[in-house]
């Protein structure tokens, strides 16, 4: 058998030519697919509208491959052996593979037409421009998909409504309670909530645009875009045409081993009928994909069934399912305040677990799921508090990943036969871990608790972490980068390493940045004292401390944008960014600006920022301090300050905190007797509240907690820790970090003061220090053969009245 | 390739470890010279993001291969090969570099 042709270019086809290829299947492999790309990542679908591409998305066709992409299908010849496609070509084969996945249900009702799926990447891109002109729509369907759909409605900026037929949302994954719960997560996050209704019509004006959704009520919800996603049925309409066996309520028949009512035919994925079931989720579509590759290559492997354990995070609420939903006993855990549902089902003699579901908290699933169908690790209570499952030893025949059906007996196999010793290592070997991701938690216990040392070394040069290297630097009072790498470390360095010790040096010792071995140290915008932007010009950030500002320094900051033709926009952070600078414009740039009286801003380093104020007690009718005051001496005496990462602060005047103190990595918030300290804030990514460390402080007070809190975090931190993850990593917390730093437990605190006083004694503007060396300018050239030529490659084009960079591609 | 050398400046005036670039023929060239006096010529676009910026990457090592980092998305090119380490498939064009009387001389 030379031939395999495979209808269907998705997930489960491209598993099964992957499993096929691992068997040594060396005959030619013809994947047919409807859609114009090769197999994409459907889990992550989502994030296409956060901007990860098409091409991110989609997966390697693996080498030998031959495809045939925007290809329909149109029959099978059950006789001749062939496929017949709409371009009238017809492909042999031996051994003919349907992977023709499912179709979103669409309910006949009137006006279904005009309604959006969410399935494929071309479903999104209409579902986009719909909603560009939209403010409301409407998701049919309250399941796994419907709510990923209202995230993605959601997050296009739309007001968002979600229909469900049952009388909570996933009802195939949490019981009524759960539902409850995550109703009010979901309505908290101003989505409404319609449980228990149905569609009546799709309402179109007279030119078919959408203009809402009737309910069998008779309510009109307003909406611009309405998406189905109720459900799936399965692509059998060409299994049926060719006479295969199909199920009632359709779905192509296979037995165990993947095979049709034609034993040269096998079906899998969301098209196969397994068992009397369509399954929907990757794991088992990815084990129907591997039992096909193993008996067409002459194994015996069956499908028998799949756990349809779920464990995912939907519009930022953790849900999980594992094992039954029902069950002799249960126990339940409910928090309708934290937004927390638990619930585990157990058997008569109460000690075998069965299932359970989770939602705001999904972690009882990672530590319990392997233990489904056995004995009870503790005392049911215990087990549905967090954390309480971290330390379970996990049996070896227990599933860690459902996705790729690995055990943990294949990750210890793995870490102690194959000396895998980190996660990404686990990944590549067992693929546990590489769907979904919901069991990468438990492949770092398994790693922890198999003895692994999970390897801190910053890169490949050097095998400490950070916070090793800074102590190191410290105690043996090293100042050049050559001779730690010389005595530390091995190799010539690279991008980690390098700017971290450059921070490291200039945490320190506080000299200029570009002096001397450093100037090789730094990052591109380090380097020239700007921050670099995607057509490689610069953007110039002067500090503007507190964000206060004279008429006249505001009007220079006009007047250099103005000459030097630069866009000119406001931060967040109380300042204006120049851009477009190529590099032989910054130096005459900042001569004016430092001339004005202005200093670098440092936007461009890990360094502190910015310290925002509201107005404060000055002005504002309501406030109790002066926070403009404040802010300025604090900027002032951070300035310059190089750290593991950026440093944002604010100063608020009164509770009403209108400079948004608690989202910074400092925030200070007036009270009546003095400032209340915060710590640990974070917007970005992952935003988090900074947390009260300290109340009612003096200035005095404040200044010397701040201080130490900084450089004690300069110490500690790893590359790129955030104070926010920092804090979290902080075995102790809060509690530790006050005891440190406010009762001085280790007996550093002399030393971080001292380390402080000498930063603010030290600190020199570093774009007036490289105006001053004509070695430093000479580097801010485009070209060294030509330093008067600018760059030609930059272009920019028009927008709004401002330059905006063109990119050649 | 033409086989001329064409001087773009005195082999003192690179910093090592750090990259500068040249305009040659109307071509953006990258040169690096690296803490053993190793001098490498690479095309200053960056394939990944369409800018001329290789030049103003952070030089280094990777397993003792010489190396740049693009400053815009980080991914790292053999400086000797052009070959990108963290993408199979993509590289960047090499030319031949020579020190002559002092100065560094690129063909392109």
């Amino acid at each position: 058998m030379r031939k395999i042709v495979v209808v269907g270019y998705g997930p489960s086809a491209h598993r099964f030519v992957e499993s096929l290829q691992a068997k040594g299947f060396d005959g030619r492999v013809t994947v047919i697919g409807e859609e114009p790309r090769p197999a994409y990542d459907r889990v992550h679908l989502t994030s296409y509208l956060a901007g990860t591409s098409a091409e991110d998305l989609t997966y390697d066709v693996p080498g030998g491959t031959v495809t045939r992409l925007g290809t329909r299908v149109t029959g099978i010849d059950r006789e001749a052996r062939r496929v017949l496609t709409a371009d009238g070509a017809a492909e042999p084969y031996d051994v003919l593979v349907l992977a023709t996945g499912s179709a979103p249900f669409v309910p006949p009702v009137p006006g279904a037409g005009h309604a959006h799926v969410y399935r494929t990447i071309e479903d999104l891109d209409a579902i986009r421009t719909a909603a560009k002109d939209a403010a409301e729509g409407v998701v049919v369907g309250g399941g796994l998909l419907g709510l990923e759909a209202a995230d993605a409605l959601r997050s296009l900026g739309l007001k968002t409504h979600i229909v469900e037929m049952s009388p909570w949302l996933m009802p195939r994954q949490v019981d009524e309670g759960g539902g409850a719960v995550l109703r009010q997560h979901i309505e908290g996050l101003g989505l409404s909530v319609h449980a228990g209704a149905g569609v009546q019509e799709v309402v179109t004006d007279g030119e078919g645009q959408v203009v809402g959704l009737r309910k069998p009520d008779g309510t009109l919800l307003d909406a611009q875009v309405v998406v189905f996603s109720a459900g799936i049925r399965p692509r059998d309409e060409l299994a049926r045409a060719a006479g295969l066996e199909v199920g009632e309520r359709g779905g192509v028949v296979v037995d165990p081993g993947m095979r049709t009512s034609d034993p040269s035919i096998y079906a899998i994925g969301e098209c196969a009928l397994a068992g009397g079931m369509i399954y929907g989720l990757v794991g088992p579509c990815n084990t129907m994909a591997e039992v096909a590759a193993d008996r067409i290559t002459g194994g015996s492997a069956a499908f028998e069934g799949a756990d349809l354990s779920t464990k995912l995070k939907l519009l930022g609420v953790e849900v999980a399912q594992f094992g039954a939903m029902t069950g002799a006993l249960d126990v339940t855990y409910m928090d309708p305040v934290g937004g927390i549902y638990k619930r585990l089902f157990i058997s008569d003699d109460a000690r075998t677990l069965l299932g359970g579901i989770c939602v705001g908290d999904a972690s009882p699933y990672t530590s319990l799921r392997p233990f489904v169908g056995k004995a009870l690790p503790a005392a049911p209570s215990d087990l549905l508090f967090s954390g309480a499952g971290a330390s379970l030893d996990l049996p070896d025949e227990a599933q860690v990943c459902s996705c790729n059906n690995v055990c943990a007996g294949d990750v210890r196999t793995a870490i102690a036969d194959k000396g895998v010793t980190d996660v990404p290592g686990l990944k590549a070997c067992t693929r546990a871990g590489t769907t979904c991701g919901s069991c990468v938690p438990m492949l770092k216990q398994l790693l922890e608790k198999s003895g692994v040392e999970v390897s801190k070394a910053l890169c490949e040069h050097f095998a400490y972490s950070r916070a090793e290297l800074f102590d190191i630097v410290r105690v043996r009072e090293i100042t050049t980068f050559s001779q730690l790498i010389a005595e530390h470390g091995q190799g010539r360095g690279c991008d980690i390493c390098k700017p971290a010790v450059a921070s490291i040096l200039a945490s320190l010792h506080n000299g200029h940045v570009l002096e001397g071995e450093r100037a090789a140290l730094q990052d591109t915008n380090d380097a020239f004292l700007a921050n670099i932007q995607k057509n490689g010009t610069y953007s110039v950030v002067p500090r503007i401390p507190g964000g206060e500002i004279t008429p006249e320094k505001l009007i220079v900051i006009g007047e250099v944008a103005r000459d030097f033709g630069l866009y000119t926009k406001i931060t967040g952070g109380q300042r204006i960014d120049l851009f477009g600078a190529r590099v032989e414009q910054l130096p005459e740039i900042w001569r004016r600006l430092v001339e004005a009286g202005f200093e670098s801003g440092h936007a461009y380093g890990k360094a502190l920022r910015t310290v925002k104020s509201c107005v404060g007690s000055t002005w504002c009718r309501y406030g109790v301090q002066d926070s403009v005051g404040l802010a300025i001496e604090l900027e002032l005496r951070y300035r310059g300050l190089r750290s593991p990462h950026k440093l944002k602060s604010a100063v608020s005047g009164c509770a009403r905190e209108c400079a948004e103190a608690r989202s910074k990595d400092f925030g200070i918030i007036a009270t009546e007797k003095g400032w209340n300290l915060y710590v640990g804030g974070n917007g970005g990514f992952k935003p988090r509240h900074a947390d009260l460390l300290a109340s009612d402080l003096s200035t005095e007070e404040l200044v010397r907690t701040i201080d130490r809190f900084l450089m004690f975090y300069i110490r500690t931190a790893d590359r790129l820790q955030r104070t926010a993850a920092w804090l979290e990593s902080l075995e102790g917390g809060l509690d530790y970090l006050r005891e440190v730093i406010m009762e001085d437990s280790l007996g550093i605190c002399a030393d971080l003061d001292a380390q402080m006083a000498h930063h603010v004694a030290t600190y020199a503007d570093e774009w007036s220090a490289t105006l001053a060396d004509p070695g430093k300018l000479r580097r801010f050239v485009s070209f060294v053969n030509a330093p008067g030529v600018p760059d030609p490659s930059i272009v920019f084009g028009t927008e709004r009245g401002q330059i905006k960079p063109v990119m050649a591609r | 390739m033409s086989a001329a050398w064409t001087p773009v400046c005195a082999y003192d005036e690179l910093l090592p470890e750090r990259g500068v670039c040249a305009l040659v023929e109307g071509r953006q060239v990258a040169l690096f010279r690296t803490y053993d006096g190793g001098l490498h010529a690479l095309d200053n676009l960056d394939p990944f993001s369409g800018a001329y910026v290789l030049s103003r990457g952070i030089v280094g090592t990777r397993k003792g291969e010489p190396t740049v980092a693009s400053p815009l998305h980080k991914q790292v090119f053999s400086l000797a090969t052009g070959l990108c380490l963290d993408e199979r498939g993509v590289a960047v064009p090499v030319y031949p570099v020579r020190v002559a009387g002092g100065a560094v001389e690129v063909s392109v």
